[in-house]
């Protein structure tokens, strides 16, 4: 850990105090003149109820939101369907950063000097700027029948969609048999579109999206693009207990990493998670369980127009394997809870080297299949509904690299591509309310990658550092 | 280590920024706590405490039944029925005699249940440490539970045999008290009476409609349905009929109002329904082809 703080140098610091210290003197003021706001969240809004409720801190579920969810987003009082709101009800929630963010890389590709040639160089910049939009709607459309759709833009203004399915839920009146089809997350516990990290290095699970590198500065497959923590376009099939103790679900889903279009194979991936909760006395609610992806994706496609550069949508063949595995446990010791994974993570060699699978072709000399390991904690303080304090380390650590040298090149370095992550994070929200939703966001993250730099692939460090208004309405 | 001169920093404004808002975040928690007795619940082997209960209160229950816990919580004008005041505490459903006060245990089945068309959800997905430390909690507001015990819960005798008999003499019990004044003929809560009924806070309120669901708000089981009978539900129009009907005839009227449910299967319906003057009754009922997207059944 010594080494993830060593390689940077703070340059412009002075600017970037003034700038932090104006940003702070504005979060101060208004937090002294904060009032309630009048906004309507579209579940809180229909049934009346603080987001407290479903959210240790949102967007973090609670137990009861996690069942809420489970449920179809359905309370279960008969009283769910639409036809129980007043017409006008319009079931949408955006949400948006307003934010102040640093980033500082320490290893950017840069022009040589006199502009010849590459270098790398440190680039820090720092200012004003805005997240995303998310809009949101949900809800049910009649009594067991719940939807989602979720346009989602970048900061920019160019959408897409999120999220977008419809689900029967508990099909012959039984919890245990809901099908859902369309976009949607993965059934992860840990829900890395209710994360309460925002930073542009800790937005994200590092778990969830690692891919190795095939050698220092060479990525693998471009076709293959995958994250557990990405949407997936699929049906699933899921199912609880009454009180969600038990919950497990299965899922078949489009080998595209959930892009629209059917964009490179006909080729279906499937995902599996199980997790059982159990009561300890006064400490809490703890659960344990268990996932698997298990995917595939092609490695060249059958047909292209205009040379290889321009393949045929959707008709790429010669798939390869890919698995992600996990253990999950959830700790709570009253108001102080920890959340432990440990990851597996495994690539067919013919995609982590880029290698068309026509018959009879063969791997270059010196590819494997990578595998690595990887483990998470992430802990929160929830001293009340408004205040929680984060922590975070992510860790992934390669077992196998992708490259163990082939007489011309060397192997690839043992720790290749291993990463660490770690943050520190609070919210704060002035108000809890079943109108509105608004946080103060505080939060810095550094992530070291082993190589990675772009031109002379030592250790690539990355840091962030935000502090916004997180609101939504 | 100019990282760890950022991350300092950041601690730095973190902690100035959010250590004077944490006394206001807890203020309201803090200071209803405080100004509480302590007040346990015994469910089981579960012992409840009140000051664990508040910090549930304040996350997930005050919002309707607000920070006094008078039902006045902000979204109390926008919840119909209005949200339960626990500074009354008077209780619809209880396995106590009617206007005494509640056993633990009703409270904590009432949690475990929720209460269908309402805005109360079963919270069976809290611990149940954490439900009993909700129901000391809600014994808070109400000096009731400090001058006065809870009753002596009411004796439900074993069910007897069902018997086409039971049914019919269910019927007559039906008429005889006048159930149908308020539920109907057929049970389906729109008696001559229902448009004027209201509640001990003079609110609307509308009687079980027999034939929507299997689920009554004090439960679902033939027994839950016998106990009612006899406790009555306080603070609503219905009352107890332990001093006016037998035990024998209250389970009579148990098996009655089953076959009322025509949309839900049950001993009761079936045997209802294998006579021809029940299936005729139970067919002219039932509206077909017919969908709703409420998900009750017409």
């Amino acid at each position: 850990m010594e080494q993830l703080f060593s390689n940077e140098v703070w340059k412009g610091s002075a600017r970037w105090g003034t700038a932090l210290l104006f940003s702070v003197v504005l979060l101060a003021l208004f937090v002294v003149d904060c009032r309630p706001a009048s906004a309507i969240p579209a579940f809180a809004r229909k049934y009346g109820m603080p987001c407290s409720s479903c959210h240790e801190a949102w967007p973090k579920l609670s137990p009861f939101g996690q069942q809420f969810k489970d449920n179809g987003y359905q309370l279960g009082n008969d009283r769910d369907a639409p036809i129980f709101q007043q017409a006008a009800y319009w079931p949408v929630t955006f949400r948006i950063t307003p934010q102040w963010h640093r980033e500082s890389v320490n290893k950017a590709q840069v022009d040589g000097s006199n502009g010849i040639g590459v270098n790398e160089a440190q680039v820090t910049t720092h200012g004003f700027d805005w997240s995303g939009l998310d809009f949101h709607t949900g809800g049910t459309l009649a009594k067991n029948i719940s939807f989602y759709a979720l346009p989602s833009s970048d900061n920019t203004g160019a959408f897409h969609f999120e999220s977008v399915w419809a689900r029967l839920d508990n099909v012959g009146g039984s919890s245990w048999v809901n099908i859902k089809m369309g976009k949607f997350e993965l059934d992860n516990l840990l829900s890395e579109k209710r994360i309460l990290t925002l930073t542009n290095v800790s937005g994200v699970y590092a778990n969830y999206h690692f891919q190795p590198m095939y050698q220092p500065g060479v990525s693998g497959n471009p076709n293959f693009v995958f994250g557990i923590g990405d949407n997936q376009v699929g049906l699933e099939w899921m199912g609880h207990s009454k009180d969600d103790r038990t919950r497990i679900s299965a899922s078949l889903l489009s080998s595209n990493d959930g892009s629209p279009g059917l964009p490179t194979n006909r080729g279906y991936d499937g995902f599996f998670a199980a997790s059982r909760a159990f009561e300890l006395g006064s400490l809490g609610l703890q659960r344990v369980g268990g996932f698997a992806y298990i995917g595939e994706a092609p490695t060249y496609f059958q047909f292209t127009n205009g040379g290889p550069a321009s393949p045929v949508a959707g008709t790429g063949i010669g798939n390869k394997g890919f698995q992600r595995y996990g253990l999950i446990g959830m700790w709570y010791i009253r108001k102080f809870d920890i959340t432990t994974i440990y990851f597996h993570g495994s690539d067919s060699a013919w995609l982590a080297s880029n290698t068309p699978a026509v018959p009879g072709a063969t791997l270059p000399i010196g590819a494997h299949a990578p595998a690595w390991n990887g483990a998470l904690f992430e802990s929160h303080y929830n001293l009340n509904p408004q205040l929680i304090f984060i922590n975070r380390y992510e860790l992934v650590r390669m077992s196998q690299q992708a490259f163990t040298g082939d007489g011309t090149a060397p192997a690839n370095p043992s720790n290749l591509g291993n990463t660490d992550v770690v943050t520190f994070g609070v919210r704060y929200y002035p108000f809890i309310s079943s109108r509105a939703g608004f946080a103060y966001h505080g939060e810095y993250a550094l992530m070291r990658q082993r190589g990675a730099s772009p031109v002379t692939f030592s250790d690539l460090t990355t840091s962030s550092l935000l502090v916004g208004f997180d609101f939504d309405f | 280590m100019p990282n760890m001169k950022i991350a300092r920093l950041f601690v730095g404004v973190a902690t100035a920024l959010v250590f004077p808002l944490a006394p206001a975040a807890q203020q309201a928690e803090q200071a209803a706590a405080k100004a509480k007795p302590h007040m346990e619940s015994h469910i089981g082997n579960l012992t409840g405490h009140s000051e664990a209960g508040a910090q549930l209160y304040y996350r997930y229950c005050w919002g309707c039944h607000g920070a006094r816990g008078n039902g006045d919580g902000e979204n109390a004008p926008y919840v119909t029925p209005q949200p339960r005041n626990f500074v009354a505490a008077i209780f619809k459903c209880r396995s106590t005699p009617t206007g005494t006060l509640p056993l633990d245990s009703d409270l904590y089945d009432s949690l475990n249940r929720g209460f269908n068309f309402t805005n109360m959800p079963s919270w069976i997905t809290l611990t149940a440490q954490e439900r009993a430390d909700l129901v000391a909690f809600i014994k808070t507001f109400s000096s009731r539970w400090v001058t006065e015990k809870s009753g002596a819960p009411i004796q439900v005798p074993p069910e007897p045999k069902l018997t086409l008999e039971s049914i019919k003499h269910g019927s007559e019990l039906f008429q005889k008290l006048v159930c149908w004044k308020c539920h109907g003929q057929e049970g389906r809560g729109d008696g001559p009476s229902a448009s004027t009924l209201t509640d001990s806070n003079e609110q609307p309120i509308r009687p079980y409609d027999f034939t929507s669901t299997d689920r009554s708000k004090c439960g679902k089981t033939n027994r839950e349905l016998y106990r009612v009978f006899m406790t009555g539900m306080d603070g609503t129009p219905m009352p107890s009929f332990a001093d006016v009907v037998k035990p024998e005839d209250a389970w009579d009227l148990v098996h009655y109002l089953r076959t009322l449910q025509y949309n839900n299967p049950s001993p009761e319906l079936a045997m209802w329904e294998g006579t021809a003057e029940g299936k005729s009754i139970v067919a002219a009922k039932k509206v077909q082809n017919t969908y709703t997207g409420s998900g009750l059944k017409p």
